[in-house]
């Protein structure tokens, strides 16, 4: 899969992975999302961006109900993946992370070595049978991560003891290594200098070919650069979604505009 | 501050008078901390030279060796595990003083050894009947007050009428000497012996092993009662009005006083359970219910202190809550849990109040062989000895808190040792 | 018996978890995907058969004492007929002596038969209990095995089980607490059924030493609990005139004075003061304290008494210095630097800044550190055990002789007990008094701290 033919596309072609509908999130009182429609499309990266406090992150929290940990929070409305609800009772939030993979905002490899962060998703996934399988998964996606030929011979070292690009590229290998649909990311270049920045978005563009892709970010700079779609978030409402081209460019709405030219923010 | 008053307006004198005073208050101030924390030192200081001064002499033991004539006619196969060792001893002692002959100072001789050194001797030659006839050497603690008179603390000086010894008595204990019958090896008999009405045989085994069985069923029930209680607190409780009664009432317990749990103890486990009065189990539970908050606080602060990341990245890749928790976040936690636990042990392990209420102060000549026989802890035989009137108990009270004092400097060691190990920052 | 149910049940129910291990293996051989690991199918049958059964069999041993001692009482209710509670007793733990095989003189035939039936009730018991839990565990086996499916969710199954052994042990903490409330009302209550409330409350005269034969000479008996309390007072105050101001002024200079390195190393030494065990500083004070004490006063002619309460509560003051002082650091530190900076800027001195500033914005925090040492002085027992007297006495001479609540708790209940005489429900309804006094100042003292602490967070 490593070396599988880029696949070009057109956008139309692409399957809706992810469909949102009137979403609503509360944390106790105060209501932080205030019925978001969107459309995730497969083997695209889309990104959020808008103003700090105005709910992307909390949205993209939705999408692998990394919500349901906070005690007060409450989502209501419909998303789905693939078609089938996401906060079905049926629907066991553990399964669906093992989908809908996410890397977060400062690098958090576990304190243990490099083989065994990545090796731990599929462990509890009871993804591989044997020692061989496990080696494998994980030398794929350190590969796809762009990191095994740094860590190849270091992979008993502990993971804390990377640099900070790599201990990101490493969550990322941890986040693939469970071979997920959908890979969710919480301004991950946000605590990274820019080389490394450059690095990690190289990447981002190279998972497009397999997973649906959405991140948010403070960057317009890296939405433009990296996204296909790009949805602004203000105050808890999605203001615009569309194209990255067209919302850099020609945005339809003029909170948008304002944003992108730097008046709100 | 001259160079401040050469550029400003020069400082009156009723100004720099002011300042001085303003000085010599914070001198005043520092001075008085200064003295309160010498304080704190000094009665530190005599506590610990105190113990150490009275302490020391009851690590060694004066005992006195004798050769001693098996005497066939005091002594038979047949009438074994009985017969004259006291005479057989007598006699032994009489070979060197043939001068006394007086039975009132034959029984007085006799006093010079040890209550517990027939026995010895008795248990010799049962062990070996054909000593009998023989001549053995025997070397035996010798009695308290020629313990107290060889270690000087009785003092030779004093009128007779108000010592133990008699003139007479040290007349014969000096020639003793110079016949080099009379030695202080090291008191192994202090750790080795159980408890006696006697302080020259009198040692902590039996304390000892009653405090390890009451550590052990303490730990038994506290360490995972506490861990569990701490973890469903901190990572799984909901923020409702039944985890903060649950959060107050530990605080709480924490802090009630060590006696009400000796009273509790008492009637229900005694009480209405009915189990065994006087038994290291008890004691191990009543403790275990005394250390629990102590881990259970302990505990929630080892989790708080693992960083949300680890916990987000483990739930990210599709980790359950239990999995997180058992996983990642309890492993990184386990030093600080560990640190807590044995400090709250060291912290039982001092514990008497609750012990004597529940009986283990009781007087056990044996150490106890399970956790149901009677036995006592450390502490409470501490307070036994302390309350005995024999002046060879005050050295031995001493002795016995010294021991108590290293084991639980050890167990402090332990977990500073612990803690400056493994502390993670984040 | 006992041994051989643990043994069955652990046994059993490691092949529960081997058995539903294997089963899922071969399930997943088949090529259906799990839901679950294999290894938490096995541990599913693991805790379906290990939890419930030990609960089991805990309660058994908790109760088949009281249930075959009822099984023996009614085999002999005839000859028990019209006897006291205490003869009962009395002739149950003969017949369980003469059970254990040891016999003193010849005891009556019908005793000899008890004996008999008592043993046999006992192995009766313990065969009963083994079948019980063999059945018990093969039939929760058999559950967990039928359970096991591709689709079965038996981490789910595992995190229940783990979440409610959990609550359990949270729930423990409660149940101490209410065990602590129920066993001293219970107690008290019988000591108030024998002695009216308010002679406990206001009575001035507290002689707890009453005949407990009839035959024995001893004094009426008086449960007046007014001297008792006076007594813990005055060790209580005398504790703190020594702790306070040690205490308060060692943290202020901790806290603002000391050089860094002079801190690292008191600190640490003032702990050292808090870990000694208080049977040691009982010792401490009767060895040395209490006898220094005494000759000063006859060198300068005063009357001093062997027990007196000066010596008990200046050692108790010690004990108490690093409690007082770790809490009066703790709320100094609190205070926000920016109140620091503002007296300093202005040019106060530092001590000005300690005193002005600094100690007034801390004494919520302080105040309430004080209040959880008066808890302490007054629940602490071994130092006055040893070192404070027996007598009670409507006195607040720090040179006399005085005693405490917890030393009348443990002179009273010291030695053999039976919990149907008023000397040792007294104890009892003393400890309730403790308790209640204790608890309230503590709840008063956290919820102090615990304001203190939100206040500059």
């Amino acid at each position: 899969m490593y070396d599988a033919p880029k696949l070009e596309r057109n956008v139309d072609d692409r399957t809706i992975k992810f469909s949102a509908r009137n979403v609503h999130v509360f944390y106790g009182e105060t209501e932080a999302i205030k019925g978001v429609d969107v459309d995730i499309l497969d083997n695209t990266v889309t990104a959020f961006i808008g103003p700090s406090g105005c709910g992307k992150s909390t949205f993209l929290r939705c999408l692998n109900r990394m919500n349901d940990t906070i005690d007060i929070c409450r989502v209501t409305g419909d998303i789905r993946l693939d078609g089938h609800d996401i906060y079905d009772r049926s629907v066991d939030p553990v399964q669906l992370r093992a989908k809908v993979g996410m890397v977060f905002q400062k690098p958090n490899p576990f304190p243990k070595s490099i083989y065994d962060n990545v090796a731990y998703g599929p462990r509890i996934h009871g993804l591989a049978r044997t020692r061989a399988d496990l080696d494998a998964i994980v030398e794929q996606s350190l590969r796809r991560a762009a990191l095994w030929d740094e860590a190849k011979d270091r992979l008993d070292q502990p993971g804390t003891g990377l640099s900070g690009g790599q201990q990101q590229r490493l969550c990322i290998a941890r986040a693939v290594a469970t071979s997920p649909e959908v890979l969710l990311m919480d301004e991950p270049c946000s605590a990274l200098d820019p080389i490394a920045t450059a690095q990690v978005e190289e990447l981002i563009d190279e998972l497009r070919q397999d997973y649906s892709v959405v991140i948010v970010t403070h960057s317009m700079q890296q939405a433009a650069r990296v996204s296909q779609k790009t949805a602004f978030f203000h105050l808890g409402h999605l203001v615009e979604f569309g194209d990255t081209g067209q919302i850099f460019t020609n945005p339809h709405d003029e909170r948008t505009e304002s944003y992108i030219t730097g008046r709100i923010g | 501050m001259t160079d401040l008053s050469a550029n400003s307006a020069p400082l009156g004198a009723a100004q720099r008078n002011h300042l001085r005073r303003r000085n010599r208050h914070q001198l005043m101030l520092q001075g008085f901390g200064i003295a309160a924390i010498s304080f704190a030192a000094l009665m530190l200081f005599i506590l610990v030279s105190s113990l150490v001064g009275t302490g020391y002499k009851a690590f060694t033991q004066t005992h006195i060796q004798v050769e001693v004539f098996v005497d066939p006619e005091e002594v038979s196969v047949e009438k074994l595990p009985r017969g004259g060792f006291r005479d057989v001893l007598q006699a032994s002692l009489q070979a060197q003083l043939p001068e006394v002959s007086e039975r009132a100072d034959l029984r007085r001789l006799e006093g010079l050894f040890s209550n517990g050194a027939q026995f010895r001797l008795r248990d010799m030659i049962v062990a070996d009947p054909s000593l009998i006839g023989q001549t053995v050497t025997l070397r035996v603690p010798m009695s308290d007050p020629f313990d107290q008179l060889a270690k000087g603390l009785v003092k030779r000086d004093t009128p007779e009428a108000q010592r133990r010894v008699t003139d007479q008595e040290i007349a014969w204990f000096d020639r003793l000497d110079q016949a080099g019958m009379i030695t202080q090896p090291l008191n192994w008999g202090l750790l080795t012996n159980a408890d006696s009405r006697f302080p020259e045989l009198a040692g902590l085994k039996g304390a000892l092993v009653g405090s390890f069985w009451a550590l052990l069923v303490c730990f038994l029930i506290s360490f995972p009662l506490g861990i569990g209680a701490a973890i469903y607190l901190e990572e799984f409780a909901p923020k409702n009005r039944w985890s903060d009664l649950i959060e107050v009432n530990i605080n709480n317990l924490a802090a009630v006083p060590s006696v009400v749990f000796g009273l509790l103890a008492l009637a229900v486990f005694i009480g209405w359970f009915g189990l065994p009065r006087s038994a290291p189990l008890v004691g191990g539970m009543t403790l275990a219910l005394m250390t629990m908050p102590t881990i259970i606080i302990a505990t929630r602060a080892a989790l708080k202190a693992v960083p949300p990341s680890i916990r987000e990245a483990a739930l990210g890749v599709g980790a359950s809550k239990h999995q997180v928790v058992f996983g990642h976040v309890l492993p990184l936690a386990m030093p600080g849990i560990l640190t807590g636990t044995i400090i709250g042990l060291a912290q039982a392990l001092g514990e008497t109040a609750p012990l004597l209420l529940i009986g283990m102060n009781a007087f056990i000549t044996s150490a106890p062989g399970s956790p149901l026989d009677s036995a006592t802890a450390l502490p409470t035989q501490i307070f036994i000895w302390a309350d005995s009137p024999e002046r060879g108990f005050v050295s031995r009270t001493s002795a016995a808190i010294l021991v108590l004092l290293t084991f639980l400097i050890t167990m402090n060691a332990i977990a500073i040792y612990l803690r400056s190990k493994f502390e993670r920052k984040w | 018996m006992t041994t051989a149910a643990f043994l069955c049940l652990f046994a059993l129910a490691i092949i529960g978890y081997v058995w539903n291990r294997q089963a899922a293996t071969a399930i997943r051989r088949d090529g259906a995907r799990l839901h679950s690991l294999v290894g938490f199918h096995g541990a599913f049958s693991l805790l379906m058969v290990l939890v419930p059964v030990l609960v089991v069999i805990l309660l058994w041993l908790v109760l088949q004492g009281h249930v075959i001692d009822s099984i023996l009482k009614s085999g002999i209710a005839a000859r028990l007929e019209g006897l006291g509670t205490g003869e009962v007793q009395l002739i149950i733990a003969e017949i369980k002596s003469i059970a254990g095989g040891t016999i003193f003189g010849t005891p009556e035939d019908w005793k000899l038969a008890a004996a008999d039936r008592y043993l046999a009730l006992n192995v009766r018991s313990g065969q009963l209990m083994l079948v019980v839990v063999t059945a018990l565990a093969l039939g929760l086996m058999l559950f967990s095995r039928r359970k096991v499916a591709a689709d079965f969710r038996a981490r789910h199954g595992v995190e229940h089980i783990i979440s409610g052994l959990m609550i359990f042990c949270s729930v423990v903490a409660i149940f101490v607490t209410i065990g602590i409330v129920a066993s001293l009302m219970f107690e008290t209550g019988k000591f108030f059924a024998k002695v009216p409330v308010t002679e406990f409350l206001f009575g001035t005269n507290w002689e707890p030493q009453i005949p407990l034969r009839e035959d024995q000479v001893a004094a009426e008996g008086a449960f007046g609990w007014l001297p008792v309390m006076l007594g813990t007072l005055v060790i209580t105050v005398i504790a703190l005139v020594v702790a306070v101001p040690v205490g308060l002024m060692s943290a202020i200079y901790l806290n603002e004075f000391a050089p860094r390195r002079f801190r690292a190393v008191a600190k640490p030494f003032l702990e050292i003061l808090a870990g000694v065990p208080t049977v040691v500083y009982g010792f401490f004070a009767i060895l040395v304290v209490a006898p220094a004490m005494r000759g000063f006063g006859q060198s300068i002619g005063l009357d001093v008494s062997p027990n007196i309460a000066l010596a008990a509560g200046s050692v108790m003051g010690i004990m108490l210095i690093p409690f007082i002082s770790s809490f009066a650091d703790d709320a100094l530190s609190a205070v926000p630097q920016s109140l620091r900076d503002g007296a300093l800027g202005l040019g106060a001195t530092r001590a000005e800044m300690m005193t002005s500033v600094l100690f007034p914005a801390a004494i919520p925090g302080i105040v309430g550190g004080i209040l959880l040492a008066v808890s302490r002085a007054i629940g602490e027992t071994m130092i006055v055990v040893m070192a404070a007297g027996l007598i009670a006495k409507m006195t607040i001479n720090p040179l006399d002789s005085v005693t405490t609540v917890t030393v009348q708790i443990v002179t009273l209940l010291i030695g053999d007990t039976s919990f149907d005489n008023p000397k040792t429900l007294a104890a009892f309804a003393l400890g309730m008094m403790l308790f209640l006094v204790t608890l309230i100042i503590n709840v008063f003292a956290l919820r102090i701290v615990r304001k203190y602490r939100e206040a500059y967070d």
